[in-house]
Formats: C-alpha cells, structure tokens, sequence
C-alpha cells in the first residue's frame, strides 16, 4: 500500500490542477526572500467561486523531482502557504490544500532557517482562518511537514494515500534497529485511509478508480472534485464562527486517553 | 468533582527521583559530581556549565514556592490504540517507563507560584520514552490551558522531546495541530505564554507549541532541531558544523529571544511575565453607532447587532493577518 501511495504515475497537485480548474492562476514568493518550487499555490474557480490552492508537489520524473525537491518544502513554501491562506482569508476564500510529501525538507539550511517554527507558525495561521478549508492527502502524508497543511474544517484521503507520523523506514530504523522492516512498521503504525477513517483523524475517504488512480488521472480528479463541492457546500452553510467552533472541537478531541 | 492534586513541595532546589550513582562524572569537562553538589547547582556542572538533564520532578522543586504547587490532569493515563508492538507491545514499554520514572507519563502539568507570580506551569520528562509526545502529553497541555485561562495565569512550559511518539501513530502527529488549537483559547485569554526549551526539544514538540511561545528562552548547549542531525548529515552529505542545532544557533539565526542559564530561569520567567502583564489598554474604539451606518433596518436590534457582529469580525480578522511568519 506504500507503493501505490508513492507510486510515480499517481497524479500530483499540478494534474489534478489541470483537470480540476481551467483558470488556475498561480502565485509565488514569500515575500521574504525565496519562492519554494516544492509548494504551487494560487487561485482557480471550482463550481462557480473563487478558491485558493495551495498544494505539494513531487514530481513525476527524476528532472521534475530534483526541481520540485521531491516534494520537500523549505520554511519559504511553508512562508508562502501562510500568505496565500491570509491573502484567502481577506477575500472571502476557501482554502483547499493537497497534502503530498515525504516529509519537510531535512537540509541544514531548512533547519537554520527555522524549519520547526516555522510549520508552528503555519498550523497556527490555519487555525484561525475562518474561510471554508479543506485538505486532501493525495499520495504520501510525511508527519510534520504535511499536517501543516492539514489543520482543516475538512481532511480527506484518498483510497490508496497513507498519512504518516513517522515514513515506515524511518520507523523501522528506530524500533525495529532494521530499516528493511519498513514493510513490519508500515502495518503497525496503521496508515491507509481506512485506518485513520477508523481512528478518527481524518473525515473522508476520496475512492478511486478500481485500477488506482494512476491510472486514470481524469477519472480521479472528477472523483475528487465533486467531494470538494459537497464539503464546500456543506461548509458554507455554517456561520465563520461555527466552522472555526467545531473544527477546534475536533482537533481537540484528537488521542486516545482513559480517564 | 475536585480536579486537582496537591503535592507537598518542601524542600528547596532540585530534587531528583533517583540518587546519584557513586563515582559520577561531568560527561563534557570530567569532573567528580555528587549528589550534594549537584541538587545545589540544580545539575549544573560547577567545573564547565555543562547543563544536565534535570527531570520534570527535580525543575518543578527548583522552580514552583513550597506549598504551590497542584497538579492537574494527574488521572490521564495512556492507552494502546494501535494495539502496538515493535520489538515490545506499547503497553510494555510504557509500563517500564512509568516504573523507572514515577510518572504516569512525559508530561507534568500543574498550578503554582514562582516567586509568588501566579503560573500555570508544564514540564516535560525525557527519561519517559524520550519525552515523546503522545495523547496523554497533547491533553494534559489542553488541560493546562483550560486551567490557565480558568485561574487567569500565564502559562510556562519547559520542554525536553524527542518529538512525536510513534507507538501512537498518526493520533500523536494529531497531538501537534491539537496543542496549536490549545494555544488559540490561551491568546484569546489574551494570556502570555512563555517556552524554555531545554536539551534535546525537537521534532513534533519543536514544531508545535515550544516555538509558539511569546517569549521562547532556551538554555545553554540545548540541541533545538527539527530532523535529527544524523538524518541532516545524510541529507546534505556533509559534516555539521560545531555547535550545529544548538540553543546558540538558534538564538543566531532568529529562532529563540534568549539562552538563559538554569539559575537565572526563575528570575528571567517572572520578569518577563511581568513585563508582558504590564501594558496599558489605551482608548478603546468607539462601537459603531447606528445612524452612521444606513440600513434599511435602520436603529433595530437586528441594526445593531450587525454593526457589532462587523466590528468583531474586522477586529478577529486584522488579529489573524498581523500574526508572524
């Protein structure tokens, strides 16, 4: 199942961008000092409003991957979804974020540049955004450097994605003492969609085509935009207090503790 | 229901949960240490400065007044929803941890006073599984900031992690955006919130609540890193340089406001609790008076409570887009 979630040919923010929206417009920097070729953000309309995307993006080849970094997002990529999700906040827009990513980027220069605050710092944006958010993870949820997208009213998963605290090699480097016991770690750490459905840490399940979504890119999309329609419909419902209430209720109640 | 423990402090300085073996020395600099010297110096090697690790028991003696201190939350206990086993099932090892340490888990939280201030106070203990953070630890610091918000106490958390536990799985990577949420109900309290990041505060923990403080100190030779350096060192294929990660880095490169020496922290924490406490609300806006706004409702009820509604959400609103980056 980690295969699948990592698969190459499983489609990413930018295919799912173009199938998705036909006026995406996409916006850069972080008005800092970088623009961070692993996150694409910008703004596109889905079923007749405005919305901003803001999402991570691997690469399908080893020329895209070195220039998406894999997927592995610096302080500025995480600098630039906080901008684009105040600068949705401002005009009234929801925020969709596609989570897909091994993991923030573990160089020097990330941690010097203040990695850690810095995904603090974007969980803390999204918690008070009072625009309509939904996240969806796409492939691979890499613990820290995806849920900081996924501070949301609405997290989906697709069929075949996992989401992760800890990648299963890394896991299995630390507990087992065996990096090759990935496959061991992979099952007792519970990461498929149907078990974080059951643990309760995500809200729904996106299906996919029955052969995978990486074969049938357009199928996918379809598949995933309709259930982003359905929960911005549902959303928009709410009052922007209501939404923040319940969406603090449920990060909240996250854990499992006996009194 | 009485939802508080109280837990006699009598003695001053630090207290350890278990004496000092016999012959034990300053791991940088080699010097004998013992038992005495150490409670007096609150683990500080008197020969080098070298900062010891100082248990969640041993901090809250060196920093709560005796007879402050009540804990909260102390009936939370750890579950095993993963049903997990690695090379040992989950529950094993968090039975060991709790025998070896005397705690339920990584995480004590409590009221108290420090130097007579009023705080709402959490530390963190490495010797519990790393001071990994789990469910527990992620409610226990909700608690606290119910708690804070309750007595209207600044909130203090000193932290020491190795990040995220993953005998929980994805229920603790929840415990990052949990302990963020947490953290919103303090700043609505408009109540400050002050970190000291002791050795070794990284992953999940780094990256939530620790860097979220108003005022973040660290003390001295404290590693402060996201990814471990090892997994950094594969990452850029190069040798770290000395000091890589550390309190003094951090502190070089924006990341923390002060490195404080363990003696200095009491002080430093009230201090700057006071300093934050002490501003002046000047004058407050003017409420929006409804025949400056035309509405066909004109001087209603409903007019008014519009008007009002609209204030707030401006006022909510410039909040979230002054916040830092």
């Amino acid at each position: 199942m980690v295969e699948r979630a990592r698969h190459p040919h499983r489609p990413q923010t930018l295919d799912y961008v173009e199938h998705i929206f036909t006026d995406f417009q996409q916006l850069r920097g972080d008005r800092v000092s970088a623009d961070d070729p692993a996150i694409i953000g910008g703004m596109g309309t889905l079923a007749g409003r405005s919305v901003m995307l803001i999402g991570q993006q691997k690469g399908h080849d080893l020329k895209e991957r070195q220039r998406h970094n894999f997927g592995m997002a610096r302080p500025e990529g995480y600098r630039k979804a906080q901008r684009l999700a105040r600068l949705a906040e401002k005009f009234h827009m929801p925020v969709v974020t596609f989570v897909d990513t091994p993991g923030a980027f573990p160089g020097a220069d990330a941690e010097e540049g203040g990695q850690a605050g810095t995904i603090a710092r974007t969980l803390q944006v999204f918690s008070g955004l009072t625009v309509p958010t939904l996240s969806v993870i796409l492939g691979e949820g890499g613990s820290g450097g995806a849920v900081a997208l996924a501070l949301t009213d609405r997290v989906y998963m697709l069929e075949n994605s996992i989401y992760s605290v800890i990648t299963p090699e890394g896991c299995a480097a630390i507990l087992w003492r065996d990096a090759s016991e990935a496959r061991t770690a992979a099952d007792a750490l519970r990461i498929t969609a149907q078990d974080l459905l059951a643990l309760g840490a995500i809200d729904e399940i996106v299906p996919e085509p029955r052969k995978g979504a990486h074969k049938a890119h357009r199928a996918t999309a379809k598949k995933l935009a309709r259930a982003l329609e359905a929960g911005l419909r549902e959303l928009e419902e709410l009052t922007p207090s209501e939404r923040r209430r319940l969406r603090r209720e449920k990060f909240l109640k996250m854990g499992r503790i006996a009194a | 229901m009485n939802k508080y423990v109280t837990v006699q402090i009598t003695q001053k300085g630090a207290v350890p949960s278990e004496p000092v073996e016999q012959g034990k020395r300053c791991p940088s600099c080699g010097i004998p240490l013992t038992q005495e010297v150490l409670e007096e110096s609150l683990f500080v090697c008197p020969g080098c400065e070298h900062h010891l690790p100082l248990d969640a028991p041993g901090r809250i003696h060196a920093l709560a007044d005796a007879g402050s201190w009540r804990e909260v939350a102390a009936d939370l206990r750890p579950e095993d929803p993963l049903n997990f086993w690695d090379v040992r099932p989950y529950l094993d090892r968090l039975q060991g941890a709790q025998d070896e340490t005397g705690l339920s888990e990584a995480f004590l939280t409590g009221t108290c006073r420090i130097n007579g201030q009023p705080v709402a106070l959490g530390v963190m203990d490495f010797r519990f599984l790393g001071g990994s953070m789990g469910s527990v630890v992620g409610e226990r610091f909700h608690q606290l900031v119910l708690a804070a918000v309750d007595e209207h106490s600044p909130l203090m958390v000193v932290t020491s992690s190795g990040g995220a536990r993953m005998q929980e799985g994805i229920l603790s990577l929840m415990q990052m955006p949990k302990t963020v949420v947490a953290l919103d109900l303090l700043a609505e309290a408009g109540l400050p919130f002050v970190s000291v990041l002791a050795h070794p505060t990284t992953g999940g923990v780094l990256a939530s609540f620790a860097t979220l403080a108003d005022v973040i100190m660290a003390e001295p030779g404290a590693l402060l890193c996201f990814a471990g350096p090892r997994v950094i060192e594969q990452t850029t294929r190069e040798k770290l340089p000395e000091g890589f990660g550390r309190a003094e880095a951090n502190l070089e490169h924006g990341q923390i406001d002060m490195v404080v020496h363990r003696r200095d922290i009491k002080e430093r924490v009230v201090e700057t609790l006071r300093l934050l406490e002490g501003g002046v609300i000047c004058r407050l806006e003017e409420p929006v008076r409804e025949d400056e706004e035309v509405l066909p409702w004109g001087s209603s009820p409903f007019a008014q409570a519009f008007a009002r509604a609209k204030e707030l959400a401006i006022a909510s609103r410039s909040w979230l887009l002054g916040r830092d980056t």
